[in-house]
């Protein structure tokens, strides 16, 4: 089964603060050479974190639903840069 | 902003709404702090609310809160991938009897309860993400926000800014919450009319059902799905272990989908429209994961400090009644004119252990070790279960006895009858 999360989070609603990324990935060398199991591409709810053919890992966070996740799975290289969005921005719950 | 405030609470959740509440009708002057656009656009829960945490707060608030529906029935269904055994509990024991449960969209509850808050003269700064606690020396004398000139100073600093406890980590007052102390949860707002569901739930009125659902629909991994009724939605979702989640390759979506379309499930759902996909971390790590709660200037309540009892599956109760006993604990101070020290501040910890809060955490401490070494529980168990029920009921000229045989040899073949007394010992040990 295929499931396609973008039409999963086109229902929600968003304010995304433009060119301010509230998640970085610290060290993009470390997802593509050292990193055995890119956990945040799979368990990353809103699917924010996706694999390239080079196997770096490519982090869009326009659909981030702020759970917290991909900052407690990157224990092991800790190259995940977390901060809750500005005031204001990012996903806004209608019903939670 | 350079002002100075009696007391500065940070998040609009339950518990930062309740010790906001509390304080400024003791007469405190309270600043509190949301980054959401409103209280509760930032805030994800199943969702359930219990009355008599509520109650303690505000005390008729069953005539006034956003209740969705009462649960009036409570499912619980052990899942196999296309069948279910599972125990209903419905009714009252006595006639008059009040509901202490009840459905609730999170979003409305956090509204209604801050507009409390703010009635009693709590000021509230929406859209304000506190980024940093200031400090002098140990002390916590307020914090910064991402305002221009956004540093606030109070007297006392309640952190209630939910499971991920950035603002306490990041001031060194806790160690970072572990991947093996947090559940994550994708959930779906389900909208039919309002009559669609009391015909499938087979209830009226305000009553409404709750489904808990534990087994294959987490493909071994410790977590459980739930099925909630409101008014004229159903909260459908699914929530493991994040670290069972990074050693499964699995995605919470998948699980979800999966889940809808369960043959138990599916058919509670047709035809029904989505309109919000959510997911939210869940404290997990019961008591041996709380981290120190107090210090100097500052106490934790709610998620932020873990307070979850993730086998009840309660979270709102915890968190309101840790954020009333703070509040009731700087009060108790204030009125004494004795100032907010971590030695002062440790009659929070105090209350808090005399409490259900501490005492049901302690109960469960064991838990979570015991189902991470035992996924036999999510597993064969339901397995086992589903088949025998459905080995029993099938009529097909099969003796029952024969049919005890199979079952018997079924579960022995699984689990050995050494495994089966040890797994019985292990769940009595774990939940006495």
């Amino acid at each position: 089964m295929t499931v396609k999360v973008e039409e999963k989070l086109f229902e929600n609603r968003y304010r995304v603060d433009e060119g301010r990324a509230h998640i970085a990935i610290r060290a993009p060398e470390i997802c593509r050479d050292r990193c055995e199991t890119p956990s945040c591409t799979w368990c990353c709810p809103a699917a924010c974190y996706t694999k390239a053919e080079d196997g770096s890992v490519i982090l869009s966070t326009d659909g981030c639903l702020e759970c917290g996740t991909c900052r407690l799975l990157c224990s092991e290289h800790d190259n995940v840069e977390w901060s809750y969005p500005r005031g204001g921005y990012g996903v806004l719950y209608k019903f939670g | 902003m350079a002002e100075k405030f009696d007391a500065i609470v940070v998040g609009a959740g339950p518990s930062g709404n309740t010790a906001a509440y509390l304080m400024a009708k003791a007469g405190m002057k309270v600043l509190q702090l949301e980054r959401g656009e409103y209280p509760g656009s930032k805030n994800v829960q199943g969702a359930i609310m219990y009355a008599d945490a509520l109650e303690a707060v505000i005390p008729n608030c069953r005539r006034q809160a956003p209740f969705e529906r009462a649960v009036l029935e409570q499912r619980m269904w052990l899942m196999d991938e296309r069948s279910h055994v599972g125990s209903h509990f419905r009714g009252t024991v006595d006639a008059d009897e009040q509901p202490t449960r009840y459905t609730v969209i999170r979003a409305n509850m956090d509204k209604w309860l801050s507009g409390k808050a703010q009635d009693a003269g709590v000021l509230l700064i929406c859209e304000t993400t506190v980024v940093d606690l200031l400090k002098k020396g140990e002390r916590v004398v307020g914090v910064r926000t991402d305002r221009a000139r956004g540093d606030v100073f109070a007297d006392v600093v309640v952190l209630a800014d939910g499971v991920n406890s950035l603002v306490a980590t990041k001031a060194g007052l806790r160690p970072r919450v572990k991947a093996q102390d947090v559940a994550l949860a994708v959930k779906e707002m389900h909208f039919l009319p309002r009559h669609t569901i009391e015909e499938r739930f087979n209830i009226s009125g305000n009553d409404g059902v709750v489904v808990e659902m534990l087994g294959k629909i987490t493909k071994g991994m410790v977590g459980t799905g739930f099925l909630y009724t409101n008014r004229e939605s159903i909260s459908l979702g699914i929530g493991c272990m994040v670290e069972d989640f990074k050693a499964s390759g699995v995605s919470p979506y998948q699980l979800l989908e999966e889940l809808k379309s369960h043959p138990s499930v599916r058919p509670l759902i047709a035809g029904s429209e989505v309109k919000e996909y959510s997911a939210h971390l869940i404290p997990e790590g019961g008591y041996n994961a709380i981290p120190t709660v107090h210090g100097d200037g500052w106490l934790i309540c709610g998620d932020s400090g873990g307070f979850v009892n993730s086998v009840h599956r309660e979270g709102s109760n915890l968190a309101m009644t840790t954020g009333r006993m703070a509040a009731e604990t700087i009060i108790g101070l204030r009125d004494k004119g004795r100032d907010y020290t971590a030695a002062n501040l440790k009659s929070y910890r105090r209350a808090l252990e005399q409490s259900f809060v501490m005492k049901d955490l302690k109960k469960y401490r064991d838990v979570p070790e015991i189902l991470h070494g035992n996924r036999q529980f999510l597993t064969t168990y339901p397995e086992l279960l589903t088949r025998a029920a459905h080995t029993m009921l099938k009529v097909d000229g099969v003796d029952k006895l024969t049919k005890e045989k199979e079952i018997k040899r079924d579960f022995v073949a699984r689990r050995s009858r050494f495994g089966l007394f040890g797994d019985a010992i292990k769940l009595m040990r774990a939940l006495r």
